[in-house]
């Protein structure tokens, strides 16, 4: 277990994720135009953004579920080009990911869905896996289920499942693909309070892709938004709460836009142009 | 048409050379591949234990018929006491290896898609490569090296129920004596035949397991179709150019062996 660094060291420090003109396109789609951006180590960055913006597709090609079309990311450095296997191993040892369907293994029970990237990807001795599989467990409210299969636990329970699987390898960093998708508020405030809790417990880098934008910007150091391909903004909460960009400003005050929305519609008026984005 | 032809051609040719890597990567990734033993015995399991009842009953009634047209096709020309080599040569040498081949493909095969084409949608592939696992050595190779242990035992056990078949229909139901029909069961078959159903039933092991679990691990990318629809059609395929492709091996193979 490693103790998290001092806020200003870390902020200091080189960042441990560069991305550098990222561009990736599917047909004639383009779907990230280029995207810069750094994520130091030790923080948190939450990537917001409207739907179809993108934010999933850099994640994924983060962690090499996808190679971009142009583009570079380079994790201590090292750029995690497909010509460098080496590079590109070391960096999976190092990172977890936490998938927006979960991706949960549904052959294997909940035990061995948690126990697979240390049973298959690492030496731990059999004793220590057993350890940290029951810690993971225990830690997400799941040491009742640990027999049972992904199948038979609820949505929130595999969500739960999924983290803890994530977490289990003690990552350096953690990309999260939309971890409170399908919560009910209370189950949406316990995960980023657990990504938070674990951060300052494990002292990993995170990168998390979501749509909740209260939490996010309660839970996490950086804020980046995605529009259209690029990053439209990046900085800490506080500035992206400040910020005069229209584009910025229309997603962050979007629920105080639906009110505005619903209450021209109880007085008669029609819909504000562009209440669909 | 002349383009169209050239196309097909050229994509057919692409296609192979990608089953024929995507196959070596399947077996040499199992080098290494770490608790093989256990997904091995599931592979077994899954191609072999829960195939058997079909391999069985399919077996008995290919033996049943063969012995009945046989009998009479035979009497016809006073050589009825043929009844045992004509089965049991038909079932050694062809009947079993392919019949067998075609049920495991339409029983195991046909899950075996359906499922990884299921964990590709998931994103379960994905997620073994984020957690630096092989998804070759973790999904592909227990399939593929099941597959050769599999088949042959099959291929046995058709041809045994299918022998058993030919005297219960030629000597049971027919006047043929039970000992006439098993001494020259005995005399037709040698090793040869043994080793040329063995031969078979291997390469029609691995090539109908390779074109399974490559039209399902494959299963976003190959059908012009995503969701549900991308796994329906991956499965319909590796059915079809499993079944052509274990017709044409044997004809093949038959034409080298004999």
């Amino acid at each position: 277990m490693s103790t998290p660094a001092p806020a200003s060291a870390a902020v200091s420090a080189p960042p441990l994720l560069a991305i550098r003109s990222l561009q990736k396109r599917f047909g004639e789609r383009v779907v990230l135009a280029d995207v810069t951006l750094t994520v130091p180590r030790g923080r948190v960055l939450a990537v917001v953004g409207k739907s179809g913006t993108g934010k999933s597709v850099l994640l994924k090609c983060l962690a090499g579920v996808l190679a971009p079309d142009a583009g570079e990311v380079c994790f201590e450095g090292r750029p995690l080009s497909s010509h460098d296997p080496v590079a590109l191993a070391d960096f999976r040892r190092r990172c977890s990911y936490l998938f927006q369907g979960n991706a949960l293994l549904d052959s294997l029970t909940a035990w061995e869905n948690v126990a697979l990237p240390l049973e298959q990807a690492t030496l731990l001795p059999k004793p220590e896996i057993r350890a940290r599989v029951a810690e993971a467990l225990r830690r997400l409210e799941l040491e009742g289920d640990a027999l049972r299969y992904p199948s038979q636990l609820s949505g929130g329970m595999q969500k739960r499942l999924a983290l803890a699987r994530a977490l289990v390898t003690r990552p350096e960093l953690v990309l999260f693909d939309e971890p409170t998708a399908g919560l009910d508020p209370l189950r949406r405030n316990a995960v980023f309070t657990l990504i938070a809790h674990a951060q300052r417990e494990f002292g990993f880098t995170a990168v998390v892709v979501t749509h909740d934008l209260p939490e996010a910007l309660a839970a996490c150091d950086e804020v980046a938004f995605l529009d259209d391909g690029r990053v439209r903004f990046s900085g800490p909460p506080s500035a992206f709460i400040h910020s005069t960009d229209e584009a910025v400003a229309a997603f962050r005050d979007s629920t105080s836009a639906l009110a505005q929305s619903v209450a021209a519609l109880r007085a008669g008026g029609p819909l504000p142009a562009d209440t669909l984005g | 048409m002349l383009s169209t032809l050239g196309q097909s051609t050229l994509r057919i040719v692409a296609e192979s050379g990608d089953l024929a890597r995507f196959t070596a990567r399947g077996f040499t990734s199992a080098i290494g591949s770490r608790r093989l033993g256990r997904r091995l015995v599931r592979a077994v399991y899954e191609q072999g234990v829960r195939c058997l009842p079909v391999i069985l009953i399919v077996g008995l009634f290919t033996g049943l018929v063969l012995g009945l047209q046989g009998y009479h096709t035979l009497t016809g020309f006073g050589s009825a006491a043929l009844l045992g080599p004509l089965v049991a040569n038909s079932l050694v040498r062809e009947l079993a290896p392919v019949l067998a081949a075609l049920m495991l493909v339409g029983q195991a095969g046909s899950a075996l898609t359906a499922e990884l084409g299921i964990q590709r949608n998931s994103e379960q592939i994905d997620a073994l490569e984020t957690m630096g696992i092989d998804p070759y050595g973790f999904l592909i190779a227990p399939r593929l090296i099941a597959a050769l242990l599999v088949y042959p035992i099959m291929t046995g056990f058709f041809s045994l129920i299918g022998l058993v078949g030919g005297w219960l229909s030629g000597s049971v139901l027919l006047p043929l004596p039970g000992s006439v029909y098993w001494a020259s069961v005995d005399q037709a078959i040698d090793l040869g035949d043994i080793g040329q159903s063995v031969v078979k039933s291997l390469v029609f092991g691995a090539l109908t397991m390779a074109l399974c679990c490559y039209n399902g691990f494959n299963a976003h990318r190959r059908s012009g179709a995503t969701g549900a629809r991308a796994v329906s059609a991956s499965t319909t395929r590796a059915v079809v150019f499993s079944s052509i492709g274990v017709l044409a091996a044997d004809y093949l193979v038959t034409s080298l062996l004999v």
